[in-house]
């Protein structure tokens, strides 16, 4: 069905649905390169009124990504909840957006409508939002999960420790665990992105991590960010595994380009529990995302690459995730060209997860070829802490030697929890303090000596 | 007055990487030192994606090495393009595919190309381009192999060089392009090659040796790893994902050592 409207002198039309969401998308460089973004910023605003003049209803009615072909697209439809939609069932996405915004929706009112929202319905109402809209919305919003400790109650904020290193060299990769560990990083996980996927390196890795944690007691989750049939393969073969990480994406082509489907991640969710490692909880998948990737890997169908990102939320929240993010500056300027870009969509994918029901973090990322630095990821670090971002990254110096992008610093988190008056996970902030790392006001208290059951280790062994 | 900075004993550690651990810190904030390290280094590494390479050297140095030379454009107009539109800077213009045409006409096709490409770091390029294509031709001439005429590729991506061997009809093409910049790594050089080099291969179809710099990958090595590539490419007639580099295995010593981690003492 075609959509249409008069402003002014000047006739607008969009061919259908999808045509009409990218349209609606505020500017990024990856709709372009796409083809498929607003011609001038009035066409955008055209396209925006269309949008909140929509019914929600629409949107399961109308499958922008048709659902014969993509198991997604099925996903979404045959796991929407009638029930849970119905408060909103009535409205328009621009209704949608006032009722957001009002007093009706609080935590507990949007807790029990996720199930009833569609990515499509989420993006679609994010696209007339603005900034402040965003962060608002997604304040109310609380999502909690747990595996060894809790992540997401209010007032805390968490990280992943990510000690990668080029070469994966243990006594390398030892020593960023260590550094991290000293200045209170590591709640929502260590996870380590490997340098190579190669079975033997990868399980060496998981061995060390669990070594870590048993040995100090910690309570937090290991992960090795390996491709998820090495570790389903690490499972079988009495390996200890804790999270199981897999990259995913919105749409069915776009998974098949990681080599992955849904039937492979409910076998890795399966195998995940089995081993019955969790000790608070049963969450135990970790997921990445991140506007472009459809797109990059030719999978768009058209549709824009926010709405395609929402998407890929849908997918996580099935296998009942303890942690997912976005690593959103990581792609590239050719989906997010500057500092603007990366900061709205950080905040838009923030939201649209939080809405769905997704426990959602951040890795408030830039290559050195986006038109970004240090002031753009201090904003979008700022405006997320105060959305309530349930975890960011933790990196020595904000500089992954591996990966060679740039992203939140041990130092950076110290900054948002200080600023804004939040914790780490409690479980992970009381073994803070019996380490002496944190004091008894949950300050950081390290200084040039090891504290408690560091103090003993001897770093002169070559 | 006590010094505000609060210094970590742990830096130490840092003989094991290249991480900037053991920073110290002023309040909880990175400390003065540290913070004007990390903006030197940014700057370092948005200068080598946006300083444009001196063509003219890097020609100059081609010339005295003995090669000819071929300057060539992709249909990148300027960096904000080049930044934006990959598809642009993976297709020649339409001066260079005539020029190419055209001198395709006049010659015997090379045994394969050399082809050079600025990518995300001029500074890779302008340093390290003209030694490794002095040792490939030393390498490929040893071998008996003719390399075409060096061709230099402005505001080119990877797939240029298909572009260009298909032109040219060479056997196989050898691509030198500036590499993503990383924080502590501004200068690395990529090599990708393809065997029977034509436009709209994928990567699936290259193979790609990284991180060619002084602290990384020598010439010599990154040259041996090259010469095994193509020498197995021309026995097996192809190349990407069905050829591996078993040249050298890779240094798992870290990996097996049954050294003593620090972190977990009386562990092996």
């Amino acid at each position: 069905m075609a959509y249409q409207c008069v402003l002014g002198e000047q006739r607008y039309q969009f061919q259908d649905l999808k045509a009409l969401m990218a349209r609606a998308t505020p500017l990024r460089s990856g709709d372009c390169l796409a083809g498929v973004a607003a011609q001038d910023a009035q066409e955008r605003v055209a396209a925006q009124m269309l949008l909140a003049d929509l019914p929600l209803k629409t949107f399961l009615n109308e499958a922008l990504i048709p659902y014969e072909t993509d198991e997604v697209t099925r996903l979404i439809l045959d796991t929407h909840n009638t029930a849970a939609f119905a408060p909103v069932a009535h409205l328009t996405v621009g209704d949608f957006r006032d009722w957001l915004l009002s007093d009706q929706a609080d935590t507990v009112t949007l807790q029990q409508l996720a199930p009833g929202l569609t990515p499509e319905m989420v993006a679609a109402v994010s696209k007339i939002m603005r900034v402040q809209d965003l962060i608002r919305v997604a304040a109310k919003c609380q999502v909690i999960t747990r595996f060894r400790n809790t992540l997401g109650l209010p007032g805390r904020l968490s990280t992943r420790l990510q000690p990668n290193h080029p070469t994966d060299d243990p006594m390398g990769i030892a020593a960023s665990v260590l550094d991290g560990l000293l200045y209170g990083s590591g709640d929502a996980v260590i996870g380590i992105n490997p340098a190579t996927d190669n079975y033997q390196a990868v399980t060496t890795l998981m061995q060390m991590l669990d070594d870590v944690i048993q040995r100090y007691d910690i309570p937090t989750q290991f992960c090795i960010l390996s491709h998820v049939t090495t570790q389903i393969e690490a499972i079988h073969k009495g390996v200890p595994v804790d999270l199981i990480f897999q990259s995913i994406a919105g749409t069915e082509a776009a998974n098949t380009s990681f080599g992955i489907n849904l039937a492979l991640l409910g076998e890795a969710l399966e195998a995940g529990r089995s081993l019955q490692r969790g000790t608070l909880g049963n969450n135990l998948m970790y997921f990445e995302t991140g506007q472009g990737s459809a797109l990059s890997a030719n999978a768009h169908h058209g549709v824009d690459q926010q709405t395609c990102e929402t998407r890929a939320y849908a997918v996580a929240r099935h296998f009942d995730p303890l942690l997912v993010n976005t690593v959103v500056g990581f792609i590239g300027p050719e989906y997010l060209y500057d500092g603007k870009q990366i900061i709205r969509a950080g905040l838009e994918d923030h939201f649209c997860a939080k809405l769905l029901g997704v426990p959602m973090g951040c890795d408030i990322c830039y290559t050195n070829h986006a038109e970004a630095d240090q002031d753009d990821m201090d904003m979008l670090l700022t405006q997320l802490g105060v959305a309530g971002i349930n975890f960011i990254m933790g990196i020595p110096g904000s500089d992954d030697i591996m990966l060679n992008y740039q992203t939140t610093s041990f130092h950076d988190a110290l900054y948002i929890r200080q600023v804004l008056g939040k914790k780490p996970a409690p479980e992970f902030e009381a073994w803070l303090q019996r380490q002496g790392i944190f004091d008894a006001q949950g300050r950081l208290s390290t200084g040039s000596q090891l504290p408690g059951a560091f103090a003993e280790l001897n770093l002169n062994l070559r | 007055m006590s010094d505000p900075v609060i210094h970590n004993s742990w830096q130490l550690l840092r003989r094991f990487t290249d991480a900037r651990i053991g920073l110290g810190r002023a309040g909880i904030s990175l400390p003065t030192r540290e913070q004007l390290a990390f903006q030197l280094d940014h700057a370092r590494a948005r200068d080598a994606v946006h300083l444009p390479l001196d063509e003219d050297a890097l020609q100059q140095q081609l010339h005295e090495d003995g090669f000819e030379v071929y300057r060539l454009s992709s249909r990148v107009r300027h960096r904000q393009e080049y930044l934006q539109r990959p598809d642009f800077g993976r297709r020649l213009n339409e001066a260079s595919v005539d020029y190419l045409q055209h001198q395709a006409n006049q010659r015997s096709a090379p045994d394969t190309l050399i082809v050079i490409a600025d990518g995300l770091s001029s500074t890779a390029v302008a340093a390290h381009a003209a030694p490794m294509a002095r040792r490939l031709g030393a390498a490929l001439n040893h071998e008996g192999l003719r390399p075409g005429p060096v061709c230099l590729v402005s505001q080119g991506r990877v797939a240029v060089g298909d572009e260009v061997g298909e032109l040219l009809h060479a056997r196989s093409v050898i691509l030198l392009i500036g590499e993503r910049p990383g924080l502590s790594s501004p200068d690395s050089l990529g090599i990708y090659y393809t065997y029977a080099p034509r436009v709209g291969l994928t990567d699936a179809a290259r193979n790609c040796i990284s991180n060619i710099r002084p602290q990384g990958l020598s010439y010599d090595e990154a040259t041996d790893k090259l010469m095994f590539l193509l020498m197995e490419s021309y026995r097996r007639e192809l190349s990407g994902v069905q050829l591996k580099d078993t040249s050298v295995r890779k240094n798992t010593s870290g990996l097996e050592s049954s050294k003593q981690n620090f972190l977990l003492p009386g562990k092996h």
